[in-house]
């Protein structure tokens, strides 16, 4: 067996029963990556960087009291900002830019002895549901339509930690989350991805997208894998306001596999028109699952859910034109060549139309629309409006003792890359329909593998808890793990 | 249905500051339309008496003393630069 395929839980015990080094671990990662250039979901490689603080982790292992992500090699979304190691986003507007500085999360999994293998591809700017937008290109999909060669997407944003954690290049990824972004392509390749309460990691040294959105979280091969990442990325950060100062539970110890009493929502209004039977089938198998195991199953109603889409698309973009407004070429990142006489406005509009792709330029300018004079009550007001009761679902749910809600986490299996090309940008946005009431509402969301299409693609669902209920709703999805026995991986082509 | 003209796609990309050439900009018009049409669903529903969500958790932001906590970091801030000179930001002059 090679030691790459390990899960976190098997690795961090063979770590310390020295059983393996996390350099040998670092090693089989390393050499994994080397060979699946065709990914494409590494795009920058710290061997060197990865290979030291493996040395670092086996010499505190060996001293013991090491925490659980010691000696643990992982991958880094390109959106986290790593210190000497470039961060770009994906986009060519941070070409070049090396931060002086280590984002919270990555800092904190560092701290834990975590090693990082290296910076992980996505759509640029975290903005797509493909990972077709980045700078670098896309990331491939490990996961294959059986015999057919045709090249699926990992899903998007975080293309590239998916890509990764499902073909065992790394034993768990960061991701973000802002729509969706972490659990659909968790759920494009058959890995698990949790993106937490609103507040519960810090956005501290993340480039940000939509800042009342945006959320960090663990990509990895398990539940258990994911409680245990999870526990070294949050916490309170006093350079996020807006990052909550409460405890972290140990996630770990709240799997306990026993749900009898819980009470889990069927939300009514999720089951679309012209939902293909594969996922109806999925989510009713997965709610007959839950039920086996003791859960109450209620039927419940979100009678704002399709309300969701439309309002994250005016918040986002809104937020969005805000916060890459940084982007002057002035401090950081690219700055066009300038012609005779062009003054300081010609700077900026040649540099963001060379650096930002098109996707993050459109998002932009919607933004800059919705947040003009004369519109900003119409749509970005009444955006919030809606806002507001889309949480209030939510809230009145809980209230009437839901416990956790199940939901399928996409509307398909993963698509073919560049099958959308030429589809209204509307078309890719309905990829968020399942995950973007959560991101709204602020709740900890988690998608996991529970079925395979005919086509042998992975299928996912998602699990939606209470703010601030991660151990909850690890345990929910832990139990769901059990009893679908996903245990596919991708036939290696690479 | 939102229709963008090509005067007020024209406006959006001076106020973001990202320069679009004349021929895409009716492309840009498009796309813009198509997605304020999708935003107007937002108009079926009663917002009466609904507050703007302004923060999703109820937390009220920390507070903490007014004084510098870092600093003296000036070659680090200018690293990035894509052109620093003397200690400073460089920019194409500037004429009001």
């Amino acid at each position: 067996m090679t030691l790459n395929t390990l899960t976190i839980a098997e690795a961090r015990d063979r770590l310390r029963s020295r059983d393996v080094t996390s350099v040998e671990l670092t090693q089989a990662c390393l050499s994994a990556i080397d060979g699946a250039g065709a990914l494409n979901a590494f795009v920058h490689h710290t061997p060197d960087i990865a290979l030291e603080r493996a040395a670092a982790a086996d010499a505190r292992l060996q001293a013991g009291d090491a925490p659980a992500m010691c000696g643990i090699p992982v991958g880094i979304k390109d959106l986290f900002c790593t210190a000497g190691v470039p961060s770009q986003a994906a986009s060519n507007i941070l070409k070049g830019f090396v931060p002086e500085y280590e984002s919270t999360v990555s800092g904190q999994l560092r701290d834990a002895g975590a090693v990082m293998l290296g910076k992980l591809n996505m759509d640029e700017f975290a903005m797509g549901s493909s990972n077709e937008s980045s700078s670098y290109g896309n990331a491939v999909n490990p996961w294959r339509r059986g015999d057919d060669a045709t090249p699926l997407t990992p899903g998007g944003s975080s293309g590239g930690s998916a890509a990764a954690v499902a073909a065992d290049l790394c034993l768990g990824a960061t991701g973000t989350d802002t729509g969706g972004s972490i659990r659909q392509p968790a759920a494009f390749t058959g890995t698990v991805g949790i993106k937490p309460t609103y507040g519960r990691c810090s956005r501290w040294g993340v480039v940000a997208f939509a800042s009342s959105l945006d959320q960090a979280g663990p990509m990895t091969k398990t539940v258990r894998d994911a409680a245990i990442m999870l526990g070294a990325m949050a916490g309170h950060d006093a350079k996020d306001s807006t990052s909550a100062d409460i405890a972290v539970p140990d996630f770990e110890a709240a799997l306990t596999g026993d749900i009898r009493g819980q009470t889990i929502g069927i939300p009514r209004e999720y089951r679309m028109d012209g939902m293909p039977t594969e996922i109806a089938k999925l989510w009713d198998d997965g709610t007959a699952m839950l039920k086996d195991a003791g859960a109450k199953i209620v039927d419940i109603s979100l009678p704002h859910t399709k309300y969701a889409l439309p309002a994250y698309y005016v918040i986002a973009p809104a937020e969005a034109s805000s916060n890459l407004a940084r982007y002057d070429g002035v401090r950081y990142g690219h700055r066009a060549t300038l012609s005779a006489g062009d003054g300081i406005t010609e700077m900026y509009e040649k540099t963001r139309a060379e650096g930002f792709g098109p996707e993050v330029q459109r998002r932009i300018m919607v933004g800059t629309y919705v947040l003009s004079a004369g519109f900003y009550d119409a749509y970005y007001n009444r955006a919030r409006r809606v806002r507001a009761l889309i949480k209030r679902d939510f809230d009145e749910a809980f209230a009437a003792g839901v416990d956790c809600i199940l939901t399928p986490a996409t509307p398909s299996a993963a698509f073919g890359l560049g099958e959308m090309a030429d589809a209204d940008p509307v078309a890719m946005y309905l990829n968020d329909v399942f995950t973007v009431t959560v991101n709204l509402a602020g709740l900890p969301g988690i998608a996991l593998p529970t079925g395979l299409d005919t086509r042998g693609l992975p299928l996912g669902l998602q699990l939606i808890g209470k703010p601030w209920g991660e151990a909850d709703l690890l345990n929910t999805a832990h139990v769901l793990e059990s009893a679908a026995g996903f245990v596919s991986k991708p036939g290696k082509w690479w | 249905m939102s229709t963008i003209d090509i005067e007020t796609a024209r406006r959006v990309a001076k106020l973001a500051r990202i320069r679009v050439p004349e021929e895409n900009l009716p492309q840009l018009a498009d796309q813009l339309s198509g997605i304020l049409t999708f935003m107007e669903q937002l108009n079926e529903v009663d917002v009466e008496g609904i507050e703007p969500m302004t923060s999703v958790t109820p937390m009220r932001l920390k507070r903490r003393q007014d004084v510098v906590t870092d600093g003296n970091m000036q070659a680090k801030i200018l690293s990035n630069a894509p052109d620093a000179r003397e200690g400073f930001f460089a920019v194409p002059k500037v004429v009001e």
